[in-house]
């Protein structure tokens, strides 16, 4: 029985070594100069630069970028996240709300209408919609960036889920008590949801703050950056570099990936109740 | 405080499926009504529509003297205790009281006023600043209760407000609303497929069978006198013996098989023969009256008393006697049974009616 | 469907309102152009388009770099879906039995969910690199001159493993839940059953965790075809030209590099039919699923 479960442990930290290992090596290079790494690879362990490194790419504009620094993707980095998550959140739980507790004409058009976007994702339209957008005059502006993207459903679906589980007593001992559709709106369904809300929030979160696609053909304003739409920009730098500054990109990167683990690992509980169960 | 009266009610779902099928009724100031009947009779259907969750299809509901068919809810000055509770979870104890009230914009003080005194009336002053989850059933029935309460109603909805509760708090919390109910002198409309319960609770009963009233009744004629052998066989535990019996020499005797003998007093060709376990008495000889002679099955003791399970010979239904906890009778004994007239049950076989009174 | 509902004659609409007109908008309208232009050929200059039927769409199924591409996906696909939930599910299964640190595996085995996929790709970029990579040193003991950017399949190669890495916890996640729904119960009753538990995850496990195998398998198709597009965009360093790439990421290609409109968008069309295919196959599983619980 022993034996059986060491080699259990050894298979698991076999696993995590290869899930861990490439960003461990990520941040040790980061702490690194970019001649040492240049003339001897990616590093194991920690160096001497990691404050110098982190502190050009957090406040010195021109490194990869010409006009911002990293705090300021950070913060666009931050808005997009956010208002992704609280956009689709809100929006979609109203839209859920009409569908799963009224009775109106032309509701099963409604919704058809939203949950056939679940069919499509954003990038096999990506074309006609960045026109779109343009032809709106929404390019480089952070509604451009976010409102789109709340078009996909998926939000709508899941509180749709969760708002049928809700007991139907509940809301026939709410209406007894006198409460209409926006009181049993605010006073019922919307504490109910305080756990769903949160799940949801933390996965969209993720989802908002790690896209890259969108934020590539609408941002080309510098000011507007994502960290995430930044990785592009080493790229393109490294392109006729003598010396890449490897160190730099790396710390770029560690940041870009910092404040989404950070979330899903502290509220890990609820991201997992939330993924498992809106794909339900 | 108000009667309550039905007139008519109809309910059909999606235009086919008549779940309440004409019923009138009229509920009289601060009475205890029990609407009783198995699972899918339409007695919450009912009760929903006097609370107006369920529109009415037809017929009319009045509470007091005001015709409710189209009046919300929450303005029918009716309250309801359901019978998962649906307490709001994210609410303490107390603004669970509170919440009607105050969607009333009833002032501050009236409202804590009236929470601490059904607080102090169900004895949940303790738990007031709790959440739902914190608490026993029981005690989330009483706050169930309490919500009705404070809303100091015209009338009490219970649907089911005991069948989440386990069998001695069940007895505990029947007492409790009984007594409750007589102390308020609140109309109460009570929804139970229990007959014990509704038997212990009702002023009347209301029997109800495929959306149609069966019976209505003090509990102890429902008892006495059942309207036909629906009632017969669901109120009264264990059920009432139902014996399909033919005309034979001047009396009544089983269509199969020999063993009972019973008067021809409504002079039937063929009928049903009721008779309760209880009626049954087991006696040492052959008695002149009604009688009849049954072979032992099982004896099945419940502690203060025993039923005994018994059948005629050849063949013939199955019988329930009620006997004393201590008497002895082995599987296989032949016993002699005697009946008094009185306690004969006469119903008409093809349509379950009852016959004379 | 409720009981009680609200009747309200402006309410909902109010509600669905926000959601409905984004829907409108940035959905329905964008995808009846994608439609529309498939049908057209677009004036490189501007002045205007003619309709020419299917002939975009000829064009494009005929054309041999689509069929290579198409072919890529494919194996792309296959191998990232493969690899990725046979490695979770070991990983879930082991997890789930050890008694002693399961969470901080679980931690330590989830979080890379949170790393953007071009985050990922510029990792594995100089994980991969011909200069500093680490992973090129070690592969060249073996002899094998690791060259991404430059030869085809090891840029493939780069690209599998990256997408695997991203996708693994996923997997996981719903591996490891879907195990530990299973009831203890039936685990102790299958080990009364059966002696070998290799035998018994085979015959017991395993079909108990089918459902939450195959709605996986969708996922994770769903996941190759679209969301590597940030993946295979930085491991291709911007020259795309000799460098493996998949389906969407070649309707970016074609659309924004290229110009070509018609193309790009009759790509879109064929993509749509395939995602919504898939989706169908989706929604009769969660079907399944509900059956199933």
């Amino acid at each position: 029985m022993k034996r059986l479960q060491l080699s259990d442990h050894l298979v698991l930290i076999g696993g995590v070594i290869f899930m861990v290992a490439p960003v461990m090596i990520a941040i040790m290079t980061s702490t690194h100069d970019a001649i040492t790494i240049y003339k001897s690879g990616l590093q194991f362990l920690p160096g001497g630069q990691m404050l110098e490194n982190y502190e050009t790419v957090l406040f010195r504009a021109g490194g990869f970028t010409k006009e911002v620094n990293g705090l300021v993707m950070m913060k666009n980095s931050l808005i997009l996240g956010l208002g992704f998550a609280i956009g689709k959140i809100v929006i979609s739980m109203l839209a859920a709300y009409a569908i799963v507790y009224f009775r109106f004409p032309m509701a099963t058009l409604c919704f058809w209408v939203i949950f056939c976007t679940l069919l499509l994702p954003l990038e096999v339209r990506i074309l006609p919609s960045y026109e779109i957008v343009q032809s709106l005059g929404m390019t480089n502006t952070y509604s451009g960036l976010i409102v789109p993207l709340i078009a996909s459903a998926t939000g709508t679906f899941f509180f749709r889920q969760f708002f049928m589980s809700v007991p139907d007593e509940l809301l026939e001992a709410a209406r007894i008590d006198g409460a209409g559709p926006w009181k049993f709106f605010f006073d019922i369904l919307v504490p109910l949801s305080k756990t769903m809300i949160a799940a949801i929030f933390i996965i969209m979160f993720v989802y908002g703050w790690n896209q890259y696609l969108w934020p590539t053909l609408i941002t080309t304003d510098e000011a507007l950056f994502t960290l995430v739409r930044g990785i592009k920009q080493i790229m393109q730098v490294w392109v006729g570099a003598q010396i890449p500054a490897l160190n730099e990109a790396m710390a770029l990167a560690i940041l870009a990936m910092l404040p989404p683990v950070i979330v899903v690992v502290i509220f890990q509980s609820w991201f997992i109740k939330g993924l498992v169960e809106s794909d339900k | 405080m108000a009667t309550i009266t039905l007139d008519q009610v109809r309910k059909v779902y999606g235009g086919v499926v008549e779940a309440v099928k004409g019923v009138s009724v009229d509920i009289a100031d601060g009475e205890f009504i029990v609407l009783v009947g198995p699972s899918g009779c339409g007695k919450s259907t009912l009760l929903r529509m006097i609370a107006g969750l369920e529109d009415i299809t037809t017929g009319e509901i009045k509470i007091g003297d005001r015709v409710v068919n189209n009046v919300d809810p929450a303005d029918r000055d009716i309250a309801m205790v359901f019978q998962n509770y649906a307490l709001y979870p994210h609410m303490s104890v107390y603004n669970n009281l509170a919440y009607g009230l105050k969607n009333r914009g009833m002032a501050k003080d009236e409202i804590d006023r009236r929470v601490k005194e059904a607080a102090r009336i169900l004895e949940i002053g303790d738990y007031l600043d709790r959440k739902p989850r914190a608490l026993s059933g029981g005690q989330r029935q009483r706050v169930a209760m309490g919500r009705a309460i404070v809303r100091e109603p015209a009338a009490f909805l219970f649907d089911e407000p005991l069948s989440n509760l386990d069998a001695k708090l069940r007895v505990q919390m029947r007492v409790e609303i009984k007594r409750l109910q007589r102390s308020l002198g609140t109309t109460s409309v009570y929804v139970t497929h229990d007959q014990l319960e509704a038997m212990t609770l009702a002023d009347r009963l209301i029997v109800l069978n495929g959306g149609n009233i069966e019976q209505i009744g003090a509990p102890i004629d429902v008892y006495d006198k059942p309207a036909s052998t629906f009632v017969a066989g669901f109120i009264g535990s264990p059920a009432m013996n139902l014996l399909p019996v033919k005309a034979v020499d001047g009396g009544l005797g089983l269509e199969t098989g020999s063993g009972l003998s019973v008067p021809n007093l409504h002079g039937q060709d063929k009928c049903l023969l009721g008779v309760r376990p209880e009626h049954l008495e087991v006696v040492d000889q052959l008695p002149n009256g009604p009688h009849a002679q049954v072979t032992v099955n099982v004896l099945e003791p419940v502690g203060a008393e025993s039923y005994l399970y018994a059948s005629f010979e050849n063949g013939g239904p199955e019988i329930v006697i009620r006997v004393s906890s201590h008497a002895v009778h082995k599987p296989g004994e032949k016993l002699f049974l005697g009946i008094k007239p009185e306690n004969l049950h006469f119903f008409e076989s093809q349509s379950g009616k009852r016959i004379g009174d | 469907m409720k009981k009680v509902l609200f009747q309200s004659r402006l309410v909902p609409y109010l509600l669905l309102f926000p959601q409905l007109s984004i829907v409108i908008v940035f959905f329905l309208w964008p995808a009846a152009e994608a439609v529309r232009a498939s049908f057209y050929l677009e004036d490189p200059f501007g002045f205007g388009s003619t309709f020419v039927g299917f002939d975009n769409f000829v064009d494009t199924v005929t054309s041999t770099d689509y069929g290579r591409v198409a072919r890529f996906t494919a194996v792309f696909t296959s191998l990232v879906t493969f690899l990725s939930l046979g490695l979770a599910l070991l990983l879930a299964v082991k997890a789930d039995k050890v008694l002693r640190g399961s969470s901080t595996y679980k931690t330590l085995l989830m979080w890379v969910y949170a790393v953007a996929p071009p985050v990922a790709g510029l990792i594995g970029v100089l994980l991969f690199d011909q200069h500093v990579g680490p992973i090129v040193d070690f592969v060249a003991i073996f002899g094998w001159n690791l060259n991404i950017g430059v030869d085809y399949y090891d840029t493939a190669f780069a690209m599998t493993v990256t997408a695997v890495w991203k996708q693994v916890p996923v997997n996981f996640i719903f591996f490891l839940s879907g195990l530990q729904g299973i009831s203890k119960s039936v685990q102790e009753a299958a080990s009364i059953d059966c002696r070998s538990g290799f035998r018994r995850f085979w015959t017991v496990t395993f079909p108990l965790l089918a459902p939450t195998g195959f709605f996986l398998l969708i996922i994770n198709i769903t996941y190759a075809f679209f969301d590597t597009f940030g993946i295979v965009d930085i491991l291709v360093k911007n020259e795309p030209g000799n460098n493996p790439v998949t389906l969407v990421y070649k309707v970016y290609l074609d659309g924004f590099r290229g110009n070509d409109l018609g193309g790009s968008s009759a790509q879109s069309v064929i993509l749509m039919a395939l995602v919504f295919i898939l989706t169908v196959i989706q929604f009769r599983l969660i079907e399944r699923r509900v059956h199933y619980n």
